[in-house]
């Protein structure tokens, strides 16, 4: 009965809108010989596919395997009906277009289909830098509302000329309701400018811009989401002009490399790693570097023998690969500031910095910088979420179904974020999306940036929050705007509980565990600055279990940006003051009235806040085996101590575990005694670098066992800053997972600060729940 | 709505956010009344011979003899300059003391003179006062609390609602003297340096200025406790405006910023006792600071920063980098925020 005429009537939820989905279902149905119709609903789309058994099942098939690669199907639902009797099929008017049920895509990097017709001479769109169609271009970046159609983008300034109109109402087109559709004739279009902004070409930017490239200058260059400040990496005179500008000495540039041979040509990399870097969100995959290249690494990356590259992802990056072959590219801001992305600005924003600025007329609606991601044992690790990421949501289900009754709807929630890398966070249903990368809060421009990207993301995905989460930091600027709300269940989260919290939202966590938050700082509940943490506990409620033991954070701020005062403390807790070792060689780099001053600061506890951060602890460490005394960059201590230690070393320094009322102290003031013994002693930096990360990763297990004597329990989360770190990360979970525990770490959230916002809503939701 | 923690800490007392959640969700609540709720530095009320101000403060200090003062001339001082911020010619101080058994008579007799020359060089008299002994123990030392009363020219009517965009904002000289002096002292720190406290009566000052342009002038305060971080976000809170300020031009001796520095602390944040910041017209800012200059206590006065409608109450810094950094105000200790 092969000929036997069927119906199938098909729901597909999940991101089928505004991503080419109809005209692919269309022009399947038309190769299959399929009759009915697609038309979108809120959430997804209906299909009826009619016709003989065998190709409907075809048409099934090829619709789950080869649907457009930005779609993303959540569910695909098959009813069968009696035949209709369709003559043919059609793209049906969406009945009714609640499309703010529909998600928005993120942006995509520029499609194979696009490049080929921008590389063809024959093309209208031959060399066109704003090509686009269903399958790439902007999404994100360029919606001010929904429903996702042109009037709702930037690209509403721009009409349509006949022809691209003609492709966009055609239902067969790539480019059917391709809303930034565009071509030379009717779209945007490239301005060079020169450093004070006047225009230096009315025509051949392109090959101006190149020119001025290969020449050593430096372009700042609108990109996707914001300005980029480019040179030519190869050009070390180039590269070093840039670092002096940008006040920046040793913070590592992105790079961006014209094709995959060129990253091959530097940098170790898998097959996965090549996927990373060609997919479709063409983030700054994190490599590591051959040793022998004829770049200059020292000046792109000089802590560590990471490089971060992308692929391009825009078609005017393709076009500036003209010549040169490796870019820098680095976010074009001034330190501390978040990156420029409004044409008017930048000019102002980047005197002095850019020698010419590649601007274009297409606006960007939201900021959004580059993603970072990283591979670690096979699976991604992303460290900035935010350009091709952004806002797909994340499924939080674990913090739903966790609770019992399940009558009410389910509430939504706003979490404010941490204050340094803030994202924040926003949940609908067991959704969550988190929003692009915001940046630092102290930052003024920074701060509107989150309140109107707050605004707009609610908007977009129509959220009225009926609670707001933040963390339990009194000063916080995001804590400060959680305070300004009115009318809102409002829950202050401990920053730590948030960190675990997040690590199990993403890995689909609802249980009790142990969780275990290395960072730099968060605010604790007892008004000390955390950081070296052990809990038990689920979304609900958290015990701390064990701590790294207190000891002053000297001057505060300002002894995290200066490694060595913590250093001093470490040290004047390990000898005390008679006996310490003014001879360590790190403190000959140091004005010894200061040391002097730092230690009186201890003794008399003035402005010197107690920390149980293991940050902090890498940070002295750091210090004292001479490798950072200040800071130029987060986390620039503990990347050195990395990168300087031997992972096959198998020594362990000594360490004393204290039982108290509450739990454990961890006592390391004796590994603090040998290290500095050993510096002395001018033991090998590779030695003390690998038995410290040892140590710490064998603290780890040691308390995780005792915990487990204990309650039980089996599954470790670990999160926080820290655990950036793949040295100590690796050697923890190996520890864990020799001991039979299951170790669950980050992967599709940072586990940075990035990833606070989840946690907090994550545990806020399951708050909210338990109280109905 | 803010669940009130059960004791009272330290920081309830440091000036910061949580001082203002005590004045507004506990005292404003009982003792609400018009004059109050004004939360000017001095009550201001009318009478037949024209406006009055009324104000008090209590002087806790440690140590009680710094390098440039001591709690006697502080706590003229601080009395005077409240009043004479709200444009009042100060006239009359009461004077309490709270003195723990065992102090010596020779220290109090420091104390006194001292008082009765600032107010001598204030132009005040100290009409009426108390004294208490308290077992050791019960007190540190000694405790003083004045209050003043004085009499504001007709015409004269400073307040935060008279802030406009355009206005500039001026400082009268270097920040943080008092803070880091008392600092230095009270931990008897090591340090080598000439660091003194400003403590002066600011009236002398601040009388000529009213004469001349009090048209002009919109609102003065004495940046003290908590600094000039915390006087400028209250002078901005609810105004819907911002203030923006230039790191550069912001005087701070280079001392106080190198021992601030070296422990961490932003002398924004650091009290002055003979400092004013001035809100008032751009018009007539350089004339202000021209007069300001003619006086010793004014001689380092400069504009410092510009009210803008830009955002919504915040005061904010154009750092040297280029960027702009929110200034906060803290709810307690300067702890850390970053990574």
């Amino acid at each position: 009965m092969s000929d036997q005429y069927i119906r199938a009537i098909i729901t597909i939820n999940g991101i089928v809108q505004g991503v080419g989905f109809r005209p692919f279902v269309y022009n399947l149905a038309l190769s299959c010989h399929i009759g009915g119709w697609v038309n979108n609903f809120p959430g997804g789309v209906h299909i009826e596919a009619e016709g003989v058994k065998e190709s409907v099942q075809t048409f099934i098939r090829r619709l789950k395997q080869e649907a457009p690669p930005v779609s993303s199907i959540n569910t695909f639902q098959i009813k069968y009906a009696s035949p209709f009797g369709y003559s043919d099929f059609t793209i049906r008017q969406s009945s009714s277009e609640h499309a703010r049920e529909v998600y928005i895509s993120a942006d995509i990097a520029v499609c194979k289909d696009c490049l080929n017709e921008m590389n063809d001479p024959t093309n209208k769109r031959y060399r066109y830098p704003f090509i686009n169609c269903t399958n790439c271009g902007p999404r994100f970046t360029i919606t001010s509302d929904v429903p996702y159609d042109r009037i709702n983008t930037t690209m509403n300034e721009f009409l349509m000329c006949e022809k691209c109109s003609g492709e966009y109402h055609d239902q067969t087109n790539r480019r059917f309701h391709a809303q930034p559709i565009a071509c030379e004739q009717c779209g945007p279009r490239l301005f060079l400018l020169d450093s004070t902004g006047k225009q230096i070409a009315a025509d051949r930017e392109l090959e101006k811009s190149v020119e001025l490239l290969k020449r050593g200058k430096i372009l700042a260059v609108k990109g996707m989401g914001g300005y980029h400040l480019a040179c030519d990496a190869k050009n070390s005179q180039a590269v070093r002009e840039l670092r002096k500008r940008k006040a920046r000495d040793g913070k590592p540039f992105a790079l961006m490399a014209k094709n995959i041979e060129t990253v091959r040509r530097y940098c170790l990399l898998d097959e996965q790693e090549s996927e990373l870097l060609q997919g479709i969100k063409r983030p700054i995959v994190l490599l590591k570097q051959k040793l022998k290249t004829e770049l200059a690494i020292e000046s792109i990356s000089p802590d560590n023998n990471k490089l971060g590259i992308m692929l391009p992802n825009t078609p005017l990056h393709y076009l500036l690969f003209d010549g040169v072959e490796l870019l820098v590219m680095t976010s074009g801001n001034r330190s501390g500031e978040p990156i420029y992305y409004k044409d008017e600005e930048v000019i102002e924003g980047l005197r002095g910095i850019a020698d010419y600025f590649l601007v274009n007329n297409r606006k960007i609606y939201i900021r959004t910088d580059d993603s970072v991601t990283s591979l670690f044992r096979r699976k991604e690790c992303v460290i900035r979420r935010s350009r091709g990421y952004v806002p797909v949501p994340l499924d939080i289900s674990s913090a739903v179904c966790s609770v019992k009754h399940l009558s009410n709807a389910i509430p939504s929630v706003l979490a404010c974020g941490s204050e340094l890398k803030n994202t924040f966070c926003l949940t609908k249903g067991n959704k969550a999306f988190l929003s692009h990368h915001i940046g630092d809060l102290e930052n003024l421009e920074t701060l509107l940036s989150f309140e109107t990207g707050n605004e707009h993301l609610k908007k977009i995905f129509s959220i009225v929050p009926e609670a707001v989460a933040f963390d339990k930091h009194p000063d916080y600027f995001s804590t400060r705007y959680a305070d300004t709300l009115l009318g809102i269940k409002k829950f202050p989260i401990q920053h730590h509980h948030a960190h675990i919290a997040s690590c199990m939202a993403e890995n689909n966590i609802a249980d009790k565990v142990i969780g275990i938050a290395f960072d730099g700082t968060g605010y604790g509940d007892d008004g000390k600055i955390w950081g070296g943490e052990f809990f038990i506990g689920d979304y609900s409620r958290f015990e701390r279990q064990a701590h790294f033991e207190y000891i002053p954070l000297p001057g505060g701020e300002i002894g995290i940006k200066e490694p060595w005062r913590m250093a001093v403390s470490y040290l004047a807790q390990a000898f005390g003051s008679n006996a310490f070792p003014h001879f360590l060689p790190f403190l000959s780099k140091i004005d010894p009235q200061k040391v002097n001053l730092v230690m009186e600061q201890i003794a008399k506890q003035i402005n010197t806040p107690l920390t149980s951060s293991v940050g902090r602890l890498f940070d002295a460490v750091s210090s004292l085996a001479g490798l950072c005394n200040v800071i130029e960059y987060e986390g620039q201590a503990a990347i050195r101590l990395e990168k300087e230690a031997d992972a096959r070393d198998t020594c362990l320094y000594p360490y004393e575990i204290i039982t108290e009322e509450y739990g454990y102290r961890i006592r390391i003031l004796q590994m603090i005694r040998a290290i500095a013994e050993d510096v002395s002693q001018g033991t090998e930096i590779s030695h003390i670098a690998g038995a410290f990360h040892r140590t710490v990763a064998g603290i780890t297990l040691d308390i995780s066992r005792l915990i487990r004597k204990e309650c039980g329990l089996n599954d470790v989360v670990l999160s926080g800053g820290v655990f950036q770190n793949r040295l100590l990360l690796g050697m923890t979970i190996d520890n864990l997972e020799r001991d039979g525990f299951k170790a669950y770490s980050h992967s599709k959230v940072p586990t940075n600060d990035g990833g606070i916002s989840l946690g907090q809503a994550a545990i806020t939701l399951h708050k909210l729940m338990e109280m109905r | 709505m803010k669940p009130m923690n059960e004791c009272i800490t330290l920081a309830y007392g440091s000036g910061g956010k949580l001082t203002h959640q005590l004045i507004n969700d506990l005292f404003y609540k009982y003792f609400g009344n018009d004059l109050l709720l004004k939360g000017g530095d001095s009550a201001v009320f009318q009478t037949q011979d024209g406006n009055m101000a009324f104000t008090t403060d209590s002087y806790v200090i440690s140590p009680i003899f710094f390098k440039g003062g001591n709690i006697g001339r502080l706590a003229v001082c601080g009395t005077v300059n409240d009043l004479a911020v709200s444009g009042a010619v100060p006239q009359y101080l009461s004077c309490s003391f709270i003195i723990e058994e065992g102090f010596r008579l020779e220290e109090l007799e420091l104390i006194v003179k001292s008082m009765a020359d600032t107010a001598k060089d204030a132009g005040v008299a100290i009409i009426t006062g108390d004294t208490k002994v308290v077992q050791r123990g019960c007190a540190d030392r000694i405790f003083i609390n004045t209050a003043g009363i004085g009499l504001i020219p007709k015409g004269v009517f400073y307040s935060v609602k008279k802030i406009r965009k355009g206005d500039k904002v001026i400082l009268s000289g270097s920040m943080g003297d008092h803070g880091t002096a008392i600092l230095l002292d009270r931990e008897n720190l090591q340090v080598q340096s000439h660091i003194e406290s400003d403590c002066t009566p600011l009236n002398l000052l601040l009388q000529p200025l009213t004469q001349k342009f009090s048209d002009s002038i919109h609102v003065m305060r004495d940046p003290t406790r908590g600094g000039v971080a915390t006087t400028l976000n209250e002078l901005i809170a609810g105004s819907g405006l911002s203030i923006s300020l230039y790191e550069s031009a912001i005087p701070v001796r280079d001392e106080v910023k190198g021992i601030c520095e070296m422990l961490g602390i932003d002398p924004m944040f650091m009290a002055n006792e003979g400092k004013v910041l001035i809100i008032a017209d751009s018009n007539q800012a350089d004339n202000i600071v021209a007069l300001l200059k003619d006086s010793p206590y004014g001689k380092d006065a400069c504009i410092i920063g510009t009210v803008t409608d830009h955002f919504r109450d915040k005061v904010y810094i154009n750092t040297l980098a280029g960027g702009s950094r929110i200034v906060g105000m803290l709810t307690g200790d300067q702890l850390p925020r970053i990574c």
